[in-house]
């Protein structure tokens, strides 16, 4: 009880600092993301913007936690950083024990669809699939046979309570019911991290209570949560914040509720 | 698997835009369409040319001795024309030295015809017929045969008397619900009883050979059809194939020797084969062969240009679909790969279409009598050309959809 370290789903300060110091060596396997000094910058017709000016963030497995800041701070970046669909100017970027920064972009493919789930903001389902359909896409690319597919990928979506609505398409469904979609397609894959950028931001706040249940239960079960918002509300759901301002983090704290809190 | 998938797609997308992809495909379409139907006339042509018409016109292993060709399908110069207009008559004369020089397992026959006016008892005014004076031996040599009554004998021919073997349309024509056989004919005022009716042959480009009537040579028939003046032709066949050319040389001698050529004048008559006249089929083949391949490539141009518009449509429409999939772990060749399949989908799907055209256009053409065959290979052909326009129209647009980036593609709506 004297010090959180012993709660699963939160790390210390003092151990990240360890972790993201110790530049060119891979962290250990508990450690699922360990960003070095990344920095992110874009050419805007000659003039170079610095979206991230060297970002320091060690995350531990289990862990569920939110990303924040105003727009500008360089979040949706380092999102696109985490989610592996971009890659940093410089610095390192350890995902699951993996040197992501250095990869190419089959490479980056075959990371995203093994290691990250994504949820995002307007859910983007393919809207001539229907909800299976939906679910199976990534396990298409990860190339799983069809019968398995179909398999996991009802699984996934009875873990959402959405064992009914299987052969609707996304028009045919409300927001809540495709962001659950989504998520029981963000889960299929059986990733490393869920990445969910903004995911309440299309709903009404009875909906987004609903999605955050549904996340307290994945954090719960042990699923590494990462969650991108700029509303306090939402963020307030996570054990960790960090806060993202000019392109670098201005605080990386344990929400002060969870704090002391025993495992279980 | 994951191309299955990808076919699956592309026929969804027909299956939803049925009126979108039918113009897109249009180009597709009437190209194959027309490689179809033009190598479906080409093949029957030379089905009917080679196996018909030649065959029933010339016979196997025959050819012909005449004063110019009778099968003239090329172009014929008005210079050449009159020079032949110039050379001497073929006669009977030349007729019997001919036979007289042939070798003794040879055939021989004289065939002169003309197209006179019939008269029966039974019918004044009927459609002319195409009279024909021959010797006995010309029915072996095109191997024509009777369905009731028999053919004409030597001691006929050497008799000189006036008996005609008639076709079946003349027989309907002149002695309609009777039998013919003892009847009279009237030929330009001449009698000629009916000893045979041969058995149906059909039309040929034009040519009814159910029309004729034959006569001995020997017979009025030779008055009838102005064969005292000259004969069309003789007919030789050799006893078999290799013995065919040793044939026509000896023929050619004797003929050269009768006319007085001197060494290096050209011949002043032909010998007409199968050859020959296929020769002036070939001529004719090759235009329709060039037309065969102009007219589908045009259609194909045009209908790749259309397709790969498309495509980058469907790329640019479905550009948030693409950020998807690349989010969720799609590789660059797994998008190229989807835009390629589908485009080739789409592709064949018209080739396809374009088959059903082909024959569409085969089995019209057969219905008014002009003969038309499809060729398997032009259907495999098709196709093939079909996935291979998809491909390449596909290449470009599939190309632009793998490049997107996944971060812009995403945020596009």
């Amino acid at each position: 009880m004297s010090t959180f370290t012993s709660e699963p789903g939160l790390s210390t300060t003092s151990e990240r600092q360890a972790v993201t110091s110790v530049v060119g060596a891979a962290p250990s396997k508990e450690w699922v993301i360990v960003t070095r000094g990344i920095t992110r910058d874009y050419d805007m017709g000659g003039e170079v913007v610095h979206a991230l000016r060297g970002v320091d963030i060690a995350i531990r497995r289990n862990e569920y936690v939110a990303i924040m800041g105003p727009s500008g701070s360089g979040k949706s970046t380092l999102m696109n950083l985490i989610g592996c669909l971009d890659t940093p100017s410089a610095g390192e970027y350890w995902l699951n024990g993996e040197l992501v920064s250095r990869m190419g972009d089959d490479e980056l493919a075959h990371v995203r669809n093994r290691e990250i789930g994504f949820v995002f903001q307007t859910f983007n389902l393919l809207p001539r699939a229907n909800a299976l359909a939906n679910v199976e896409l990534p396990l298409v690319y990860a190339g799983v046979p069809a019968s398995e597919r179909k398999r996991r990928a009802a699984e996934a979506l009875e873990k959402v309570q959405l064992a009914d609505r299987m052969d609707h398409r996304p028009n045919e469904l409300s927001g809540g019911q495709r962001q659950r979609v989504a998520i029981a397609r963000a889960l299929v894959n059986d990733p490393a991290i869920l990445l969910a950028d903004e995911p309440t931001g299309n709903l009404d706040s009875t909906t987004s209570d609903e999605i955050m249940r549904v996340f307290e239960t994945l954090a719960n079960g042990g699923q590494t949560v990462i969650m991108v918002t700029h509303e306090p509300d939402i963020a307030r759901h996570a054990r960790r914040v960090v806060t993202l301002r000019d392109g670098r983090v201005s605080s990386d704290e344990p929400q002060a509720k969870f704090v002391g809190r025993t495992a279980g | 698997m994951r191309f299955l998938d990808a076919i699956r797609v592309a026929l969804d997308q027909i299956r939803v835009q049925k009126l979108k992809s039918f113009f897109t495909l249009i180009g597709v379409i009437i190209g194959v369409m027309f490689l179809i139907g033009v190598v479906s006339i080409v093949e029957g042509l030379n089905h009917k040319i080679e196996v018909d018409f030649a065959g029933k016109f010339l016979g196997v292993n025959t050819f012909n001795v005449r004063r110019m060709p009778n099968i003239n399908v090329g172009d014929v110069t008005e210079a050449e024309w009159r020079s032949w207009q110039r050379r001497p008559k073929i006669t009977k004369e030349d007729a019997y030295a001919i036979k007289a020089a042939l070798p003794e397992d040879a055939r021989w026959a004289i065939q002169d015809a003309r197209t006179v006016n019939a008269q029966s008892d039974y019918k004044r005014a009927g459609a002319p017929v195409l009279a024909e004076a021959v010797t006995p031996e010309y029915f072996t040599i095109k191997d024509i045969t009777v369905s009731k009554g028999r053919l004409l004998t030597e001691q006929e021919e050497a008799l000189g008397t006036n008996v005609v073997v008639i076709g079946t349309d003349v027989a309907d024509e002149y002695f309609p619900n009777l039998d013919p056989l003892g009847r009279t004919l009237r030929l330009e005022g001449t009698e000629f009883r009916v000893i045979g009716v041969m058995d149906k042959q059909g039309k040929s480009l034009g040519f009814n050979f159910d029309n004729q009537v034959f006569g001995p040579f020997n017979s009025a028939m030779h008055l009838v059809t102005y064969s005292f003046r000259d004969i069309a032709g003789i007919v030789v066949q050799a006893p078999n194939e290799n013995a065919l050319s040793d044939v026509q040389a000896q023929v050619r001698e004797l003929m050269r020797r009768r006319r007085r050529l001197h060494p290096g004048d050209p011949d002043n008559f032909v010998l007409e084969t199968t050859q020959s006249a296929f020769a002036a089929w070939d001529k004719v083949k090759q235009v329709l062969v060039l037309a065969g391949i102009a007219l589908p490539t045009i259609g194909l141009v045009v209908g790749a240009i259309v397709i790969m518009n498309i495509m980058l449509v469907a790329v640019a429409e479905r550009t948030r679909e693409i950020g998807i999939r690349k989010a969720l772990g799609a590789r660059r060749r797994d998008i190229r790969r989807q835009f390629l399949v589908e485009s080739s989908t789409l592709s064949v799907f018209g080739a396809l279409l374009g088959i059903a055209g082909g024959f569409g256009i085969s089995g019209f053409l057969r219905l008014v009598d002009f003969p038309t065959t499809v060729a398997p290979w032009s259907i495999l052909l098709s196709v093939a050309v079909g996935g291979g326009v998809g491909v390449l129209a596909g290449t470009y647009p599939a190309m632009r959809a793998a490049r997107l980036d996944p971060i812009v593609a995403l945020r596009s709506e």
